[in-house]
């Protein structure tokens, strides 16, 4: 049995889990896939996850696991997985998952594979039959196929945007809904969290911007970023940039781009100089027509580009800015 | 307060890794190596709440020889001392998971009874982020991840946690306690002459794992992507090449 841990905050799901049941419905092959739900007042949760075609629905809900902390989570998912004896435990690579997923693997004491982007079967050479998960290393730069050793159950994340909660297969009728006891005491949970916030930011509300003009590392130093900027203005674009731009304080945290910045989808993303991290990406995978100016052409921002210079920006873009002052080319 | 930063050398970002003859693994004779990026910051954190609080800062670090390059890095910027975990699965070449690593930093550090342990929220090459969360599990502390801000009043701890979408979280817990430091947390310093030169003189003290580590993953095989897009890549001097974008953009694609 395959077992999707699903997320959710203040009984609202988090949509990646979604995929995670694609990438369990994927890996079962026949298995029978149970879905998870931790929390406090998780029913209606739980009913949603009911659609999908699954053995059934498990709910963990107890007082002391609202709201999240790792400590609650990893006690409780531990006694879950103990009684239900999954070969595999799928979670969306979010970041509350990142937040208590290795602790779980390193109380089970079993494999922890993260940011799994597919699952692929591997060919049999000599004994060894088995799947490889797919994952990206080196900032993206390598692919890397990885297999868990050791006993069951292995520890998937699934990163997010990687497997398509479109394709999850619905079940012709509801799935069962099953509580599960866990015994958790609240005096053994360490961690006190305060209620989540926004910093007053969000003066630039890029996910409505029609055109983008991002910077990364490539820009080089603050002195350069008018050059950006006056693209930016030929274009009628917002200026962005990557993390480490917002970092070094170059540009607000507001203008981010990324997994903990913006996630936008323009009709048009420029990335200058930004070499494509996986934080990046997911923040702007899903524009309509992303365009990379970039000194290396092994860059991963290649990789999402319709249309792409390798070369270097501080040429490129005078250029284009001199380009877009005719109105015809 | 104690404080311990776990560090990693990793191979330099700008370096297009290479790789070796089992194609699982780069080479690492080709490349230069550097400090873990998000490692800098909670050295960084580390060296200012020991300003703040006085005490220490000891850098940890498993791997091979080389690792004594960040190590002595560190002890330049300011740390007190370094406990280098050498041999065994970190003796030569080759990828180690995290929980060889963890379970080897746990060995190396629980005699000392650190307040505070702090590691990068991430490496910059293989990238798992379970390292400082599996450590934490090992030496029984509470822990918090990607960490934007520390206030630490022994023996109480509140941290600034990053959540999704620029959303924050304030989360507290008793001392000791370990965190995974975001990149960005703190504009980090660099080594003085002064330093490096103090440096020369602090204690690397070169520990080994007792037991043989249980491999937890294996990497079968190291490839370049696969692209999922077909990229037009506009050639060309860069005014032709330039004005051709444009073009494209206008008339292709028709988004500008």
């Amino acid at each position: 049995m395959i077992l999707v841990v699903a997320e959710q905050r203040g009984g609202k799901l988090n949509r990646a889990t979604w995929e995670s049941i694609a990438a369990a419905q994927q890996l079962a092959a026949g298995q029978p896939v149970t879905v998870a739900v931790v929390g406090a007042g998780v029913a209606s949760v739980a009913a949603e996850l009911a659609a999908a075609q699954v053995q059934e629905v498990v709910t963990i809900d107890a007082p002391a696991l609202d709201p999240y902390t790792p400590d609650g989570f990893t006690a409780a998912l531990a006694q879950a997985i103990d009684e239900l004896a999954p070969s595999t435990v799928i979670l969306p690579h979010t970041y509350q998952t990142r937040d208590f997923a290795p602790k779980l693997a390193a109380r089970l004491d079993r494999a922890l594979v993260t940011d799994v982007t597919a699952i692929k079967g591997l060919r049999a050479e000599g004994s060894g039959l088995g799947v490889v998960f797919v994952r990206p290393m080196f900032q993206g730069k390598l692919t890397a196929d990885v297999v868990p050793q050791g006993p069951a159950p292995h520890v998937i994340t699934t990163q997010i945007g990687s497997f398509r909660a479109d394709q999850v297969v619905r079940g012709s009728a509801a799935a069962p809904v099953r509580a599960l006891t866990v015994t958790i005491d609240a005096a053994s949970i360490r961690q006190k969290p305060e209620a989540p916030f926004q910093e007053a930011r969000q003066a630039v509300d890029l996910s409505q911007a029609e055109r983008i003009v991002s910077v990364g590392r490539g820009i080089k130093e603050q002195g350069k970023l008018p050059l950006a900027q006056q693209l930016a203005d030929a274009l009628h674009a917002e200026l962005a940039a990557s993390r480490p731009i917002c970092d070094a304080g170059w540009l607000p945290m507001e203008r981010q781009v990324g997994s903990s910045g913006q996630t936008v989808a323009p009709k048009l993303y420029l990335a200058l100089g930004i070499s494509g991290a996986i934080q990046h990406l997911v923040g702007m995978k899903g524009s309509q027509t992303i365009v990379a100016i970039n000194k290396d052409p092994d860059a991963p921002i290649f990789e999402v580009a319709a249309y792409g210079i390798v070369g270097d920006l501080f040429d490129i873009v005078p250029a284009m800015i001199e380009a877009l002052k005719s109105p015809t080319s | 307060m104690k404080i311990a930063v776990c560090l990693k050398q990793v191979p330099t970002r700008d370096w297009q890794p290479r790789l070796d003859d089992a194609k699982t693994w780069v080479r690492e004779q080709d490349a230069t190596f550097e400090m873990n990026e998000p490692d800098a910051y909670a050295l960084e954190e580390g060296l200012r709440l020991k300003e703040q609080h006085g005490g220490e800062v000891v850098v940890c670090s498993a791997g091979p020889a080389r690792v004594a390059q960040v190590l002595r890095e560190a002890l330049a910027r300011g740390a007190d001392r370094a406990i280098h975990v050498e041999g065994g699965p970190f003796a030569g070449a080759g990828s180690t998971d995290a929980f060889v690593v963890a379970t080897a930093l746990a060995e190396a550090m629980t005699s000392e009874q650190f307040d505070l342990v702090l590691t990068g929220l991430q490496s910059d090459d293989q990238g798992f982020g379970q390292t400082g969360v599996v450590l934490a599990e090992k030496l029984g502390l509470p822990h918090a991840t990607i960490v934007m801000e520390v206030q630490a009043t022994p023996p109480a701890l509140r941290v600034k946690r990053e959540l999704e979408g620029g959303w924050f979280q304030w989360v507290s817990m008793p001392l000791p306690a370990v965190l995974t430091i975001q990149s960005g947390i703190n504009q980090l310093r660099y080594a003085t002459l002064k330093g490096i030169m103090a440096a020369k003189k602090k204690e690397i003290r070169s520990v080994a794992p007792s037991a043989a580590p249980v491999v937890k993953i294996t990497i079968a095989s190291l490839y370049a992507p696969e692209k999922t897009k077909k990229t037009h890549l506009v050639e060309g001097a860069p005014a032709a090449a330039a004005k051709e974008l444009v073009r494209l953009l206008r008339e292709e694609a028709r988004v500008i």
